[in-house]
């Protein structure tokens, strides 16, 4: 085994490979956190009277709030006055278009391989860029602004569409839902505004990019997807951030909105550095995802790869409101070296005849802490509801922890809850087989690892999920063991 | 500190040197330690996680004198003996009775004895088990700090008691609360069964508070009923520790049917390598019966193998709770563990929360853990209907169907006849049923 057991430690260290800082100038208020801060960004971003309001409400409910404690990680307390709060790249105007952008962002974005300006088009995909905390292009725009879809940055939409925002802003994830949403509340800089009109088929993927670049900054992105009657779209998102002694704090808040009939796909790819070997550095990402079916027969679709981030704490949920809805979470998060995840989904049946399904994978290799929690609740009037749960844990390496939480409420004698766990490791003799057949070491690890997490792969939109494997090949590196 | 707790303080201080063993200087001093415990961590409320769903409130709210029990009042126990089961200790309202009891010759060096005997004869016996109790939370601090009685049950080295032991827990006072503590030892190499079982005399309210220590050595083997009868006004709060050496096997069978609030706290820990551990369970309620049980299986060492088993049948409003916690430390490889709770809900206004956990710091294993919640299957219920069965007693035969694999792990005949006669019984149609299992 011994052996097998270096050529793996080899095998799972490689580098991160976002790991680069782009040097660019950026406009920061100063450190901390207080009402003065709060309307600083709130000007910046020339915000209405009501949303300051808002901010100031849940900032002042946030201080009455203690983090929570009951998840499965491990970190010193965080002092939330030595973050900066707002860091934007320094323009001298708003861009007005692609070729008015920093180059120097553009090659970041090259770097990390994000299919923006040309590459964009090829690829099909509209990419909203979020760097630090101010979103930088937003591609695509007139295309889909031709169909009524409206796909813009937050503070955009907050200018443009204030009645839209107003309406479902905090309408799902409600500022004073926990520790993190309430501070994001407070504190949100920029994010994603979607907006899918009565009947229309998004005709392209929608993206955004986060990217933690400053020193010290919080990242407090705040991302609301609207799909109205009947409507489809499909979101990816993805987040990297450079190489960095501190941990920095990444507290996002997303919400989604199904009306009747309203299919959504949100579909994560969550590369935050995580930290060096030895568990110096690395992003905490403390995210609350919350997405409302609304209407009868809608459905949300949440679809995660989390490999980053020093520690994930979080919960992609679905209100099954409407009749009908359907709620889906599919996940693969690995932690390797010193990294911890505790991360799972709620799903709320409260509509007759709705259904979930939870299919999670967990892979710990190193020292990675790896924690599926769940809960599954039936009220009282959810007739016929169906949850089908499943999680699996793969274990690499005898220090490693794997662990599985799932709470299961019901209320009504007509739902049907089923959940099933199981741990194992790679065996030593799959290892062997595939080594027999001329398979060398690591590959034959990462044959068995994607295997492993295959159905859920098979869930994510095609760039992805070869990006997703890729990934999972590299930050598995020097760990297997 | 609140009311309630002032109050058992202020009755310990006025008690504590009437109870048993309270010139054992050591004793003295683990109570002492529990009671200051108990008074600075208070009752467990829904916020800490191993009572989310178990609100204490009625306990809480009133204060419980201790049982001053009157043996005389139970003159007959004839109605829960189990007849193939020869030895057996009565306690009254958590106090032994001798003249109810009967206990068989055990080989030597074995004793089956009440605990206040020991306590008063042979302290050193008892002495390794309650000088350091189990911290397991404020209830059994409460009972350290005000045990009277109980059985102590001590196996000798490569004995095997083929028959198995029934305590028997009677309660004949309402507004009062027993302590009952057990503790049963097996040696190396020793088996023994032993069969814990609550009833009431009278249909007030109580509360039974009752710990059972079990240790067995290497090799040994020791299989534990707890036949939970209590009426459906009491509070019952039990708490099951096991610590197991190298190559032991414990089982664990609970049976829960009674009490108006149960729960039940059931734990074994593997100090050895090879260790191996069945906890069965099986919760029938109804009307507005709450019951909660809480399991920890702790692999601490490597080659341990594990099962659990836990089914519950809910009717009415009754509310059922399990949380069943897996943890695999951290070199204990080639752990095997397997987990299973199925719940049946047989009425609109039923609740079950489940909590099937697995904690894993090893790589070498394979755990996995089950659970489901849901109603009787119709495809079934319309194949018996099909076959000229009534809808009413096609569901009384589903339900018991249910229950029946736990039942079929109880090993000792007695109890599984009579254990299968009180599910009968509960059924709507029982006269039908009855003729046909």
């Amino acid at each position: 085994m011994g052996s097998v057991t270096d050529r793996l430690d080899q095998f799972l260290t490689r580098d991160y490979a976002a790991g680069f800082v782009t040097p660019l100038e950026a406009e920061m208020a100063p450190k901390g956190l207080s009402e003065d801060i709060i309307r600083l960004i709130s000007a910046k971003k020339k915000e209405p009277e009501w949303l300051l309001e808002w901010r100031l409400k849940a900032y002042r409910h946030w201080l009455t709030m203690t983090p929570p404690r009951w998840a499965h990680v491990h970190y010193p307390p965080i002092d939330y006055q030595d973050i900066y709060y707002y860091a934007a790249p320094k323009v001298k105007k708003a861009p007005r278009s692609l070729d008015e952008v920093d180059p120097e962002l553009l090659r970041t974005y090259e770097k990390l391989g994000v299919p923006l300006h040309e590459r964009a088009a090829l690829a099909g995909v509209a990419v909203d860029a979020v760097f630090d905390s101010v979103s930088v292009a937003t591609t695509f725009k007139e295309k889909l602004a031709a169909q009524g879809i409206i796909f813009c940055s937050f503070s955009e939409a907050v200018l443009e569409y204030p009645e839209l925002v107003r309406q479902y802003l905090g309408s799902v994830v409600p500022p004073g839902d926990n520790f993190y949403a309430a501070l994001n509340s407070a504190v949100f800089s920029d994010g994603s505004f979607c907006y899918i009109p009565k009947g229309v088929r998004c005709p392209m993927e929608l993206s955004t990019y986060f990217r933690i670049n400053a020193q010290n900054t919080g990242q407090f992105e705040r991302t609301l997807i609207i799909a109205e009657e009947g409507a489809y779209v499909s979101y990816l998102e993805g987040c990297t951030a450079p190489k960095r002694d501190e941990n920095q704090l990444h507290a996002a808040v997303v919400e989604l909105v199904a009306l009747e009939g309203a299919y959504i796909k949100y579909s994560t790819v969550q590369n935050w550095y995580p930290g060096d070997k030895e568990g110096k550095g690395g992003i905490y990402n403390f995210v609350t995802k919350r997405g409302e079916c609304r209407g009868a027969n809608s459905r949300i679709s949440w679809t995660q790869v989390e490999t980053g981030s020093a520690i994930t704490w979080k919960y992609p949920s679905v209100v099954l409101r409407g009749d009908n809805s359907v709620g889906e979470f599919y996940s693969v998060a690995l932690t390797n070296n010193f990294q911890q995840a505790d991360t799972g989904t709620k799903m709320i049946h409260i509509g007759r005849n709705t259904r979930s399904t939870i299919l999670s994978k967990g892979i710990s290799a190193g020292r990675g802490s790896n924690t599926y929690r769940g809960l599954v609740k039936v009220l009282r009037g959810a007739e016929g509801a169906r949850n089908y749960t499943q999680c699996d844990s793969l274990l690499i390496g005898d220090k490693c922890g794997a662990h599985t939480f799932p709470y299961i409420e019901v209320k009504n004698p007509t739902a049907r809850v089923e959940h099933e766990a199981s741990t194992s490791r790679i065996g030593e003799d799959q290892l062997f087989y595939c080594m027999q057949r001329g398979i060398s070491a690591e590959d034959a690890v990462s044959m068995i690892v994607n295997g492993f997490c295959k159905e859920v792969f098979k869930e994510l939109p095609m760039e992805f999920a070869v990006e997703a494997q890729k990934l999972l090949g590299v930050s598995l590196e020097g760990s297997v063991g | 500190m609140n009311e309630t707790i002032e109050r058992y303080v202020a009755e310990f201080r006025a008690q504590a040197t009437r109870l048993p063993g309270a010139r054992l200087p050591w004793l003295a001093a683990a109570r002492e330690g529990a009671i200051e415990r108990f008074a600075r961590q208070g009752f467990p409320t829904l916020r800490d996680e191993a009572w989310k769903y178990t609100a204490l409130g009625p306990i809480e709210k009133k204060v419980f004198p201790l049982a001053q029990a009157d043996l005389g009042k139970v003159s007959e126990v004839g109605a829960w003996l189990l007849e193939d089961v020869p030895h057996r200790l009565v306690f009254v309202d958590g106090r032994y009775a001798p003249a109810l009891s009967r206990v068989g010759a055990l080989p030597a060096p074995s004793l089956a004895d009440s605990l206040a005997e020991v306590l008063a004869r042979a302290p050193h016996l008892a002495e390794p088990y309650l000088r350091e109790a189990p911290a397991a939370g404020a209830f059994v601090e409460l009972n350290t700090a005000f045990m009277a009685d109980g059985a102590f049950v001590q196996v000798g080295e490569g004995v095997i008691v083929e028959e198995p032991i029934h305590l028997l827990f009677v309660s004949t006072t309402a507004g009062c609360v027993s302590h009952p503590r057990n503790l049963v030892v097996a040696a190396d190499g020793a088996a023994v069964t032993v069969v814990e079982h609550y009833v009431a005399l009278g249909g007030g309210g109580y509360f039974t508070n009752a710990v059972t220590q079990i240790a067995a050595g290497r090799g040994a083997r020791v299989e534990h009923y707890k036949v939970q009868q209590e009426n459906v006004k009491a509070f019952h709060i039990a708490t099951v520790v096991a610590r197991q050496e190298a190559g032991s096997r414990f089982d664990s069978h609970s049976l829960s049917l009674g009490a108006e609030l149960a729960r039940n706290d059931i734990a074994t820990r593997f100090d050895g390598t090879g260790c191996e551990t069945t906890l069965n369970g099986l919760y029938v309620v109804a009307g507005r019966q709450h019951v909660d049980h809480h399991t920890t299986i702790d692999h601490a060492r490597p080659r341990g193998t594990s099962r659990e088993f836990y089914r519950g049948i809910l009717d009415d409003r009754a509310r059922a709770v399990f949380t069943g916690r897996i943890v695999v430390h951290k070199d204990a490889q080639k752990t095997d563990a397997g987990q299973i709770n199925h719940n049946l809900l047989l009425s609109r206004d039923a609740e079950v929360d489940t909590r099937p956990q697995l904690e894993i710091y090893a790589d070498d294993v394979k755990c996995s853990h089950g659970a489901t919640v849901g109603q009787l299957d119709d495809n079934m219920l319309f194949y018996l209907r099909t076959r000229g069965l009534e809808e009413g007693h096609a569901r009384d035969l589903l339900t018991y169907a249910f229950a029946a694999e736990v039942l079929e792990r109880i090993r000792i005949r007695s109890l599984r006849n009579r254990t299968e006669r009180l599910m009968v019984e509960r059924m709507a149609e029982a006269e039908r049923l009855k003729e046909l299992v």
